[in-house]
């Protein structure tokens, strides 16, 4: 069982890109878990065909002790295993806490169990890794790769940037790894070649770029993944193609994240065009000197 | 006076020696050689090293523990899991009586929301909320105090809404405090965050008038061990009007109305000065620096109240009442010290305590050589006047600062500037601490924050005869062969003071450091073979323990 876990700035695009891949997985006959690590609770949205389903942490407070797997864990899409974490509302207690409270009941109502038969469990993180709660997949083996989603925009490539510190700080004790970077394309310049050089000086890959298409969202507003709502779309096609490559993927590292100043050069030459490009360049180097 | 061996510059090398460079540089300006006469500069109120055995407790124990837990008749609720609740039930020993002011005592209850795992995911706002229904239901109290454990302030509840929400749902006075322990260095922060909140919704809350002349409050007198009843006693005697003491023995009302005093008398300086300051600034009432304990002291602070009212009956009576307590003293004061004189003391406590019990140790002859506080700051060791020259760092910024402004309603200047000045003149000093470094010997090691290892290092080179501390150090330091008497919880005795709790402290420690105790058992591991006894641990030399390595040969 691969244990993989999506990181990425908030609003970029992480659910709905773990759903989609997710969901050509399950095409390609994989068994799938995915476990939405988000108190908002939207994580499987798409693989259950809307919101609803009971989150983990309610049925606990609910429940008391007595809860059962089939309780919060429910069939969706494709043969795949669906989860919520949830967590409180905005503004109250701590969700991180929730999260860790989660996984660990999880654990013990045998959720990854090997009878389950399970090829790829998915967790699906919100936003940047803000606390230890939100570090829980991470942690202890929870999670074994670990892939951030970005664009080439500034905030996005500084979140991802951020999530590497988090993993080198438990790549030693928990053993996780980078898988690469999935570029969710903004039509930023030059976004394809910048995110494979912010990868490659991460000392990962980009291992997928996923063009930008409205489909994404027509599926979502009929609560379906790409390949359930039109298997023809030519979006399907890419995220059958970021399946095939996750399942085959062998570069897992240890990040090198880099620091601001080389993150920002790097964003001069090549988000700018033509002979902005030059100039702007010098006056970093000026400012930096 | 005979020099000390080793000296008080040697014994600093000696406790310096072990630690790594940075840890060294920090520890120098924490322990100094005593200079009566220009008291040097101490490192205090800064952070423990973390490793490091420190005596300090936390700012919700400062807090809870200290300030607000000897008042009876607020019902003080814990926010948090149950530990903190349970572990500040009545450790300090704080004894009171209930009144017809004050006829409810829940001080021997301990509640708490207990907090579960699903609190701290989802906010224990509505737990609490709860929790002071049902206490309500339960006790009817006239006020509730909320106090907040750490994941309180991590997971962001809000006690002060909450204690507003419940203050207009109950119609009873309900508030909070934001004593998190993890705020600031020690428990210090939490006396601080008290005092703001007692004064912010406590103090003037009352429309009761307080009858009677010489009207004052005593801050800083916890009752422990009944300590308040000899000071009441002697107020009542003497003729003062006690109107409030913060917080031992003393009721919601009593506080209340406390702002009806003409004086405030401030004993435990460290965690109850902001309150006095708060109350000259609002109300107009000064506040006068006294020491209940000893016998020079105690008469001492007394004339300085006489003398502050100056009213002619007042002094003869005060003056009636020492002679009368002294006559009763002396003898107690001349036996033991024969058997005492000379003998060495060291106090590490608090941040007052390990000052004022050294007029104990005096009265009795004793010798204190070394002494230290937990918790204080720089003016505790050095002296008021040390106050705008002491660095506001990140850690005390943290601690709310609240803004008190002059009440036009309620002010009433007790003395003008030139009263003041004429009392100072007299030798009543008011809104002033001159420290402890000017009271203690020369040379005498002033040690802030002492941790376990330098503990033991000074027993090992100086064999007192005594240790004063709490109870993380009783039984280390008894297992030394050294008597650990706790001044923070009395262990089971006091009351000591006043003349009363004096002779009490004077027979005890009579008892402590003349004890045979020491002479008669033979630790197992020191006893021979065959059945015969080695030689008596005292024999031993106090510190056997860490002579253990040098012992075992003579065994063999």
């Amino acid at each position: 069982m691969r244990k993989v876990a999506v990181y990425g700035k908030g609003g970029i695009g992480k659910s709905t890109t773990t759903q989609n891949t997710v969901a050509a997985l399950a095409e390609m006959g994989r068994k799938v878990m995915v476990v939405g690590c988000d108190p908002k609770a939207d994580s499987t949205r798409l693989l259950m065909g809307g919101l609803g389903q009971k989150t983990v942490l309610d049925t606990l407070r609910e429940e008391g002790e007595d809860v059962d797997l089939d309780d919060v864990l429910r069939p969706g899409w494709g043969a795949t295993m669906c989860t919520e974490s949830g967590g409180p509302e905005p503004g109250v207690g701590c969700a991180g806490r929730g999260i860790i409270t989660s996984i660990n009941l999880l654990e013990q109502l045998g959720a990854y169990d090997e009878e389950k038969n399970l090829d790829y469990v998915f967790y699906d993180v919100l936003g940047d890794v803000v606390c230890g709660g939100f570090a829980m997949p991470m942690r202890e083996g929870k999670a074994q790769e670990i892939y951030i989603v970005c664009s080439g925009e500034m905030m996005a490539m500084y979140a991802a940037n951020n999530i590497c510190k988090g993993i080198v700080k438990f790549a030693e004790a928990g053993g996780v790894r980078l898988g690469g970077l999935i570029c969710n394309s903004r039509k930023v310049d030059n976004e394809r070649e910048m995110i494979e050089e912010f990868a490659r000086r991460l000392g990962t890959k980009m291992i997928h770029f996923l063009p930008r298409d409205n489909d994404v969202q027509r599926a979502e507003i009929k609560r379906k993944t790409v390949i359930e709502w039109n298997p023809y779309a030519p979006q399907a096609d890419e995220y059958r193609a970021l399946a095939r490559k996750i399942d085959a993927n062998s570069l897992f590292v240890i990040p090198k994240p880099i620091d601001m100043d080389e993150l920002e050069t790097l964003l001069v030459e090549y988000g700018l065009l033509g002979e902005e490009v030059a100039e702007e360049v010098e006056e970093v180097e000026e400012v930096a000197a | 006076m005979n020099e000390l061996v080793p000296t008080a510059a040697e014994a600093k090398q000696e406790l310096l020696e072990i630690y790594p460079k940075k840890v060294r540089r920090k520890r120098e300006t924490q322990i100094l050689a005593n200079d009566p006469e220009a008291p040097p500069v101490i490192g205090a109120n800064s952070r423990t090293i973390p490793g490091i055995i420190t005596q300090r407790g936390c700012a919700y124990a400062g807090c809870k523990g200290v300030v607000l837990g000897p008042t009876r008749d607020i019902l003080q609720i814990t926010h948090g899991p149950i530990g903190c609740g349970y572990y500040s039930w009545l450790t300090r020993r704080n004894q009171t009586v209930p009144d017809e002011l004050g006829p409810e005592n829940y001080m021997t209850y301990s509640l708490s929301t207990d907090m579960q795992e699903q609190e701290i995911i989802f906010g224990g706002e509505k737990k609490l909320k709860q929790a002071i229904l049902e206490a309500y239901e339960i006790f009817k109290p006239r006020a509730i105090a909320i106090c907040s454990t750490c994941p309180v302030g991590l997971i962001g509840d809000d006690v002060h809404a909450v204690a507003r929400e419940m203050k207009e749902t109950l119609g009873i006075n309900v508030f909070g405090f934001s004593c998190e322990g993890y705020k600031g260095v020690s428990q210090s922060a939490g006396h601080h965050i008290a005092n703001n909140q007692f004064f912010k919704h406590v103090v003037g809350q009352s429309e009761r008038t307080v009858e009677g002349k010489f009207k004052i409050n005593m801050l800083g007198e916890y009752n422990i061990g009944g300590d308040s009843f000899v000071i009441e006693d002697l107020f009542q005697r003497c003729g003062f009007t006690l109107v409030a003491t913060f917080s031992g023995n003393a009721c919601y009302e009593d506080m209340a109305s406390s702002q009806q005093a003409d004086l405030d008398l401030v004993q435990c300086y460290r965690s109850i000065n902001y309150m006095a300051q708060m109350m000259e600034t609002k109300y107009g009432i000064p506040w006068m620096k006294v020491n209940f304990i000893g016998a020079k002291s105690t008469a001492k602070a007394l004339r300085k109240m006489a003398n502050y009212f100056g009213d002619a009956g007042l002094i003869d009576r005060t003056e009636a009442v020492i002679a009368e307590e002294l006559a009763k003293l002396t003898p107690v004061q001349a036996e033991v010290r024969g058997r005492c004189e000379g003998k060495l003391a060291m106090l590490f406590v608090g941040g007052s305590r390990a000052h004022h019990y050294q007029d104990l140790f005096t009265d009795m002859g004793m010798r204190v050589i070394s002494a230290g506080y937990e918790f204080a700051h720089r003016d505790d060791y050095e002296g008021r006047n040390v106050i705008p020259t002491i660095k506001v760092d990140a850690d005390s910024r943290n601690i709310e600062e609240i803004e008190v402004l002059r009440d036009p309603a309620a002010f009433r200047l007790r003395k003008t500037e030139e009263e003041k000045a004429r009392l100072a003149e007299a030798g009543v000093l008011l809104g002033d601490y001159e420290g402890m470094m000017p009271q203690m010997d020369k040379n005498a090691l002033v040690i802030d924050d002492i941790n376990h290892y330098e503990s033991e290092k000074m027993i090992e080179l100086y064999k007192p005869d005594v240790f004063c501390a709490g109870i993380k150090e009783k039984y280390v330091v008894q297992k030394m062969g050294v008597p650990c008497k706790q001044l923070h919880n009395y262990d089971i005795g006091g009351p000591y003071a006043g003349f009363e709790g004096a002779a009490n402290f004077y027979r005890e420690i009579d008892r402590l450091v003349n004890t045979r105790i020491w002479k008669m058992i033979t630790p197992p591991w020191l006893e021979k073979k065959n059945g015969e006894s080695g030689p008596p641990l005292a024999a031993r030399g106090p510190h056997h323990l860490a002579h253990l390595s040098r012992l075992a040969p003579e065994d063999d």
